[in-house]
């Protein structure tokens, strides 16, 4: 790109005052600066001075404004106070709970479905459409419908009942120790499409001299699908499962339309917990505390991926 | 795998597989493949089923919600519901139902989109061609910022919403949607750019265009496809935001699915039901529209977005 430049541009280099050897500043450079300034104010203000700010924060005492005297600064009190609340216990093990189920379901039945969409079948576009459709629209949504579904007053307990069952008994919203799986089905049934999707493109890449190769063999499809195929998707499975755990990690909207955290605190979860003790609640240094909670899982799972791709690329020199 | 090759000669055992994606198409109709389509065709109705409660519900009047039968075709069909979601459902203290909703999710998709999609243009325009000292490093950390949960920033964001007096504001939710649109829709354009040819870009250096001239003259009309993906992404991801809307626009910018909740959530009164599916539908509407119309791009946004990994 040096060389491309012309000697138009010249009078519009600003030589580096010092260093002869280094680059010199181009007006094109200083265009890119402009160019990228909401880049750089977003990169720099919002995901480390943000994050850092949260941090510092969640060393006070701070109610409801952020407090940095010197007298606000109470170590590591918030955490201690955090481990010990038990809202926040109820969070955490929520938060595995439910992220796990939705996962495992969740890419079992993505899979599923697009093994047997898989099969040459006729109107495949209709049966995607009806697929992902739930996607296209907001978790809110989701999960306002299936709390009617679920109610146990109208929805689908007293229709079953209407019809005969007396006993049937379906309305796992109603129950503390149910409420959640209410939210797994929810959250299933708005996010499995995009699963399916991701794995059918995935099946759709793997070379077809596989398939020849196993039909010779007389394997199955079914053992085909499962012991050949599916370990070579595994990018279409790596692209499906962070896109499911961001989702989890992240999940409000469902929580606060569908369940508000209940029956008592029993579906409470982290991010709710935390934009609880903004507002309502008025404790930020707590509520900071949960949310520097919330980032370590993300920060270690990058870390992991991170390390993951430099060991690859050490045994990529290697060889 | 060795198995195939010594196998290969013991010719093909049979109809076992006949159901596998990549033989030849089959034309009887076997037990098989009548399981498949019941699976299909189950899973069909699982999906479906949602929307036809939500549709039912929404045309019955509230006596016959009361027969409890939450599948069964209203017997005598209502639009009541309907009106009285847009015009005159109540949250809280205001019953102007959800049309001031609906105008401000317009106005805040509108304009949310728009912007953050120049912005992101630009910046992956700008990575791709002229990348400065640290420009890597920023790219990074945007990445890094699309897996933050909203959570762990959104404290400092209104304090500092506040301090420049934005907080609850129109310009205030814009800012805040282009920045979670930023992450992705910077790596979006990044990789639609970085694998344009590159002497394209020389070209036009060599005639002497700048930094402005090249991205205006020729990636914006190289840009359409993406540009497209991006639109349907941001349009349904603002639209559908919740949890923003709640905090940063404030009770005059209120967006719809702010509104509905509200809506459905208000303890006073009576429960009508009818009433909070025909507001379901109706904020429900706008995506699926989007969805619908785009098909295939819409697949082709997810795909886009889940890239991010």
């Amino acid at each position: 790109m040096a060389q491309l430049a012309t000697a138009k541009e010249g009078g519009a280099v600003i030589k580096a005052a010092s260093s002869s050897g280094r680059k010199p500043f181009r007006l094109s450079t200083l265009m890119s600066i402009v160019g990228t300034t909401p880049m750089i104010a977003t990169a720099v203000g919002v995901f480390v001075i943000c994050i850092i700010y949260s941090f510092v924060l969640s060393f006070t005492n701070s109610r409801i404004f952020p407090a940095f005297a010197a007298e606000n600064f109470v170590g590591t009190d918030q955490y201690a106070r955090l481990w010990s609340t038990g809202r926040w216990l109820i969070s955490v093990n929520n938060i595995w709970f439910f992220g796990l189920l939705s996962i495992v379901a969740n890419m079992t039945a993505g899979y599923l479905l697009a093994v047997f969409m898989d099969q040459r079948i006729k109107a495949e576009d209709w049966f995607r459409s009806i697929f992902l459709y739930p996607f296209a629209m907001s978790l809110v949504i989701t999960g306002l419908v299936w709390r009617w579904i679920l109610d146990p007053n109208y929805g689908i307990q007293a229709t079953v009942r209407g019809w005969g069952f007396t006993e049937f008994a379906f309305a796992p919203l109603v129950n503390s120790s149910t409420a959640i799986y209410g939210l797994v089905v929810a959250g299933i049934w708005n996010g499995v499409g995009v699963t399916m999707a991701i794995m059918l493109a995935g099946l759709r890449g793997v070379d077809s001299e596989i398939w020849k190769a196993a039909k010779i063999d007389g394997i199955p499809a079914w053992r085909t699908y499962l012991f050949i195929v599916l370990p070579m998707m595994r990018g279409a499975i790596l692209t499906a499962f962070i896109l499911q755990c961001v989702g989890v990690v992240r999940v409000y909207d469902l929580i606060v339309a569908m369940t508000q955290g209940g029956p008592g605190i029993s579906t409470q979860m982290p991010a709710v917990f935390v934009i609880q003790h903004i507002t309502d609640r008025s404790n930020v240094g707590l509520g900071m505390a949960a949310a520097t909670m919330m980032l370590l899982p993300v920060i270690v799972l990058l870390g992991v991926q991170a390390f993951a791709q430099w060991r690859a690329n050490q045994v990529k020199e290697k060889a | 795998m060795m198995t195939t090759e010594t196998l290969a000669s013991s010719a093909v055992t049979g109809s076992r597989i006949e159901a596998g994606p990549r033989g030849a198409k089959p034309k009887t109709l076997t037990i098989a493949r009548v399981g498949v389509y019941v699976f299909l065709i189950l899973a069909a109705l699982f999906f479906l089923m949602p929307l036809w409660v939500m549709v039912v519900t929404s045309l019955k009047a509230m006596p016959e919600i009361q027969l409890r039968n939450i599948f069964q075709w209203p017997q005598q069909i209502t639009f009541e519901p309907w009106l009285k979601a847009w015009d005159t459902a109540c949250t809280g203290r205001d019953c102007n139902g959800l049309k001031p909703g609906f105008l401000n999710s317009v106005k805040i998709t509108v304009v949310g989109t728009a912007i953050s999609i120049v912005i992101a243009a630009l910046n992956g325009y700008a990575l791709s061609f002229w990348k400065y000292k640290g420009a890597n490093v920023l790219f990074g950390l945007l990445v890094f910022g699309a897996f933050v949960p909203y959570q762990v920033v959104i404290y400092p964001l209104i304090i500092g919403m506040r301090e420049i007096g934005l907080f609850g504001t129109f310009p205030g939710i814009i800012i805040i949607h282009t920045i979670f649109g930023m992450p992705i829709l910077t790596l979006l354009f990044r990789n639609f750019f970085a694998a344009l040819p590159p002497e394209l870009f020389k070209a036009a250096r060599v005639d002497g265009a700048g930094f402005w001239q090249i991205f205006f003259q020729i990636m914006v009309p190289m840009a359409v496809p993406i540009t497209i993906v991006a639109v349907i992404l941001q349009v349904t991801g603002i639209w559908n935001d919740f949890l923003f809307g709640t905090v940063f626009a404030g009770r005059e910018n209120m967006p719809m699915t702010v509104q509905l909740n509200n809506i459905v959530n208000t303890t006073t009164g009576v429960r009508e039901y009818n009433v909070h599916m025909a507001a379901t539908i109706l904020t429900a509407a706008v995506p699926l529209a989007v969805y619908f119309i785009s098909g295939k791009w819409f697949v082709r946004g997810i795909a886009a977005g889940a890239v991010k990994g």
